[in-house]
């Protein structure tokens, strides 16, 4: 009776505020219930400009995903996807390649549940149960199996999600495993909140404790502690730096709010 | 993953943007297009800061021309119709202008510069488009609402039928994985069942209910309720402490009543099954059935433990209950240091003559009868009757109330015997010795118990028989000095402990030495030199004298032959060996002698066998036939200790016996001068009637000179003693007969 598997989908308990439902909130949707909008608030009162953020995080991810197709890299794991907004890794994967494989994975059933309802029929993008932090739920589940051919390069996506990983979740280990499952040529391609430099921290913390309530508390890494998830990576440029630093379309200027500086993005290549 | 209805009306409005493009052109038109782009320039800069989108700036830029170009078309149509400017609202929706923050930057930047940038034309005054414009301001206005009211619509509703599919999702992997459970509850083959704290059953599997009769027999009664009499108290507390929550698990052998009201016997493990908080809920128990297993376990067990001729107790279980008995603590670890032991050691008298003449049928059998009488003198549990050896019965008592009730046992023990055993209408009576052993515990193992207890038997029996004696350690000191000889005879043997002395045998006529008499000494180690008398008769007890007179009469018999290989001249000398009645019905006897006259090359008339007077009376002719054929070889034999048994004077006739030596006794009144006449006239008798059956005399125990001038003038042929010389190595003898050829 013990022989569970690692990895079982958590019960559905919309009382308590949701990762991705937040995030929903947070980025103007209405996919979310009044406990997540009740914890987005309390957070927003804290930083304001977190939406900023989150916009930001978004678009860095879509130029990453650009980076990806540009190498010819057709088969992408957005592992933590969350609740499908727009401007989706297969939106634009698919304006570039049409033929490219998305595999989105997530743990929370209602954002899978509605994952699902958006993709389907899509033939080219997918959604898997399962858990970051049990590399092989997701390795090994049936969707990822039949949509990606692991021996080729894929682009892993850990947007935004590793700061969700405590320590004793070993973080580390699970990037790792995940990389040992890589074909060379592949992409890593990381956001992550990282304390804001100098100001900050009472409002950051406040937003941390917002996190806390949900069932995956938010864990802030510094630029040394997220370059070291690329062990095994060649980190290409410019690094991991600011999420609207990382190749953008128009430069960054003075006028950007400095909340975006909590942000950090980097993109690494599997020699 | 745009939203499902935003993405084709944001097409829709690319679309209308286009063909309203068309429409529009004209000669103004480059001119028109930079207002217009001018104008989405500043839209855009004042409206991309509180969108969500993630589009570039320069996207949303160019998101919003098309948004811009029906504004101004819509401002300049002929037929004006603001509605049109709705999609303007339900564009900006789409692209994620989802903020109502949003709105008044929307309609502002439209109030200042649509007019500005788009307005008015020829055919447009001024104050008609100032109308118009507030007008397509209204319309943008309840298109973005309209369109945001559509969207958070749409996006609960997805929401919530996400939430709610995950739901029966979950609910229906639930009910599969409880579908499959209950599947394995029902077909495990291990019992299980359900209950609560108090042990109330809740559930029962199918194999539960086949262990124990019936469900509703299981119902009636609460899981503390099974109680057996088999089962110790510590099943109770266990499960009391689960109940309380401070244990999770336990693991127990126990018995439950069936209910046909035979016994189960389970291997249980009882599990705690605590709620969500963590506090205790349920109990689960695993049952499985080893009622067979244990069964066959105690099967064994009884084989293990028990003799299978008797089916009394046997040596392994007697030292488990001695061992328990001597602890000094009792099973719950309380200590029982005051505790006392009692131990009746019986060994059968004479059995080994029934078992000889009756055979081993009969002995078992008469065994088996003993056993059945020894059952009966058990008269409480804590007292336990075994089978430790062939004859060798061991009662043991735990914690006997006095030594008056242990020697009570052993004298109920003694009347048991006391009438003869019926075997076959043959009456055979039985009698048994018995060591009785008490004293308190932990002064001494069981080992050492058993061993008094067997010292004190022998005492038992020393003394007649058919007796019990109660262990004291003086007599044990002794005994095992006698018994621990006994044991180390065999490894002595195997060392080269033993070694040869030589007394000389002198030939009375001439003061000649004629031979020796071979005498075996044991260098005990521990004890120092040991003479025959204290050790032959352990070996002739035990049989061990069988190898130990081989050896001696080997030893013996190339001693004989060395010198004789020294002496140049004169009769070979000639070395007398004892031989142990044991020895005379060993089957081998006549074959030993042949082969080590053979390997020594030692002629036989060198040979002298001494048998005892004793062994020989009563023998029949087969027990002699050994004799007559060592005789026949050409070996002597010896007539030992002549005179102190029956001296059966007309068995000298026919026995096949060369030489006749006189006991000592005989010759004690002649060691003075004058001698003891009436000694005179019977030693002169008897070397008379020697001497006309053919026989030579030999004396021993010769101590003075007189003794020997008196029974050389009797006519004795050969003499030994101290006063001719002591045993001694065998050089000394070589010495004097030396000296005699001189």
């Amino acid at each position: 009776m013990t022989d569970r598997p690692s990895w079982a989908p958590p019960g559905i308990d919309i009382t308590v505020p949701s990762v991705s439902r937040v995030y929903d909130y947070f980025l103007g949707g209405s996919h979310n219930f009044e406990v997540d909008r009740e914890a987005a608030r309390v957070a927003l009162k804290a930083i304001p400009a977190i939406p900023k953020v989150g916009q930001a995080n978004r678009a860095a991810m879509r130029r990453a995903v650009r980076h990806a197709v540009g190498r010819g890299i057709d088969q992408f794991l957005d592992i933590g996807s969350g609740i499908p907004t727009f401007g989706n890794v297969h939106e634009v994967v698919h304006t570039l390649n049409p033929a490219a494989n998305v595999v989105y994975v997530d743990n929370d059933p209602v954002a899978v549940a509605h994952s699902k309802a958006v993709l389907d029929g899509n033939e080219h993008a997918t959604i898997a149960a399962a858990d970051l932090r049990d590399p092989r739920s997701v390795l090994d589940h049936p969707e990822t199996q039949r949509m990606l051919d692991l021996d080729r390069p894929v682009a892993l996506l850990l947007v935004a999600v590793l700061h969700f990983l405590r320590d004793t979740d070993n973080a580390y280990a699970v990037v790792g495993e995940l990389r040992d499952a890589l074909a060379p040529g592949s992409v890593l391609v990381i956001t992550h909140a990282t304390p804001q430099a100098g100001l900050l921290s009472d409002d950051q913390r406040r937003v941390q404790d917002v996190y806390q309530r949900t069932s995956t508390p938010l864990i802030m890494r510094t630029v040394p502690e997220v370059e070291r998830f690329f062990t095994g990576f060649e980190l290409l440029d410019p690094g991991v730096v600011p999420l609207n630093h990382w190749r953008p379309d128009t430069p960054p200027s003075d006028d950007d709010d400095p909340a975006l500086l909590t942000g950090l993005a980097g993109v690494g290549l599997k020699a | 993953m745009t939203a499902q209805p935003a993405a084709p009306r944001c097409r829709a409005a690319g679309g209308t943007a286009r063909a309203v493009g068309r429409t529009g052109g004209g000669p103004a038109l480059s001119t028109s297009r930079d207002n217009l782009a001018r104008f989405a320039a500043i839209w855009s800069r004042a409206i991309y800061p509180v969108t969500a989108t993630s589009m570039t700036s320069a996207e949303f830029e160019q998101h919003l021309l098309p948004l811009a170009r029906l504004l101004r078309d819509t401002l300049h149509a002929e037929r004006f119709d603001p509605r049109a400017a709705i999609r303007v609202g339900e564009g900006l929706v789409a692209a994620h202008c989802t903020d109502p923050e949003s709105l008044p930057s929307i309609l502002g930047v439209i109030d200042a510069y649509l007019v500005l940038y788009c307005g008015p034309g020829l055919d447009l005054p001024a104050e008609e488009c100032r109308v118009r414009c507030s007008r397509l301001q209204h319309a943008v206005a309840v298109g973005f609402s309209h369109a945001l009211r559509e969207r958070t619509l749409y996006e609960q509703e997805s929401i919530s039928r996400a939430a709610l599919n995950a739901k029966t999702e979950a609910e229906s992997a639930l009910a599969a994985s409880e579908a499959r459970f209950r599947a394995v509850f029902e077909t495990a083959a291990v019992g299980i069942g359900i209950a609560d704290l108090e042990g109330n059953v809740l559930e029962v599997n199918e194999s539960l209910t086949r262990m124990l009769g019936s469900e509703s027999y299981i119902r009636h009664r609460r899981a503390g309720d099974w109680t057996h009499p088999d089962n110790g108290p510590e099943g109770d507390s266990l499960n009391r402490e689960l109940a309380r929550g401070e244990r999770d698990h336990y693991h127990i052998e126990k018995a439950y009543p069936r209910a046909d009201g035979s016994v189960l016997w389970a291997d249980v493990q009882v599990s705690l099954l605590r709620d969500a908080a963590g506090r205790p809920q349920y109990q689960l128990g695993l049952l499985e059935d080893i009622t067979e297993r244990r069964r066959l376990l105690e099967r064994l067990r009884h084989q293990a433990t028990h003799d299978a001729l008797t089916a009394l107790p046997n040596r392994a279980l007697f030292f488990e209950r001695l061992d328990r008995a001597l602890s000094t603590t009792d099973e719950h670890g309380a200590d029982r240091a005051d505790r006392r032991i009692g131990v009746c050691y019986l060994d059968l008298d004479g059995f080994k003559a029934v078992n000889d003449s009756l055979g081993h049928a009969v002995g078992d059998r008469l065994l088996v009868a003993v056993a059945e009488r020894l059952r009966r003198c058990v008269t409480s549990p804590d007292q336990l009757v075994a089978r430790i050896g062939g004859d060798e019965f061991v009662a043991v008592y735990a914690d006997p109330p006095s030594l008056a009730a242990v020697t009570e046992l052993a004298g109920r023990i003694l009347k048991a015997l006391s009438t003869p055993v019926l075997l076959d209408d043959r009456q055979l009576p039985v009698h048994g010795s018995i060591g009785v052993v008490h004293g308190p515990v932990g002064t001494r193992g069981a080992a050492d118990v058993l061993r008094s207890a067997d010292i004190t038997m022998y005492r038992a029996k020393e003394l007649g028989g058919n007796r019990y004696e109660v262990a004291d350690p003086d007599a044990d000191a002794r005994a095992i000095t006698r018994h621990g000889l006994t044991n180390q005879l065999p490894s002595a043997l195997r060392h080269g402990e033993f070694f040869v002395e030589y007394q000389p045998l002198i030939g009375l006529e001439d003061g000649v030495v004629l031979g020796a008499e071979a005498l075996v000494r044991w260098c005990h180690p521990v004890h120092g030199v040991l003479g025959p008398d204290q050790f032959i008769p352990l070996a002739e007890s035990t049989g061990q004298i069988v190898p130990l007179g081989r050896w001696v009469l080997e030893q013996a018999a190339q001693q004989a032959r060395d010198w004789q290989d020294r002496r140049f001249t004169g009769p070979a000398p000639r070395i007398n060996v004892n031989l142990s009645p044991v020895q005379l019905t060993h089957p081998d006897l006549v074959a030993e002698v042949a082969a080590v006259l053979d390997e020594t090359g030692l002629p036989p008339s060198a040979l002298c066998l001494e048998v005892t007077e004793s062994a020989l009376i009563g023998a029949n002719e087969d027990a002699l036939k050994p004799l007559r054929r060592i005789a026949d070889l050409g070996v002597a034999i010896a007539l030992d200790d002549f005179g102190t048994g029956y001296s059966n004077l007309s068995s000298l006739r026919w026995l096949p016996v060369s030489v006749l030596k006189l006991d000592r006794s005989f010759t004690r009144g002649m060691r003075q001068h004058p001698a003891d006449p009436v000694e005179m006239k019977i030693v002169e008798g008897i070397v008379s009637l020697a001497h006309t059956l053919n026989l030579t005399v030999t004396v021993e125990g010769v101590e003075t000179r007189t003794q020997a001038e008196h029974l050389r003038a009797l006519g004795c042929d050969t003499a030994q003693g101290w006063y001719y010389g002591k045993a001694g190595p065998a050089d000394q003898l070589h010495a004097l007969t030396l000296a005699d050829a001189v």
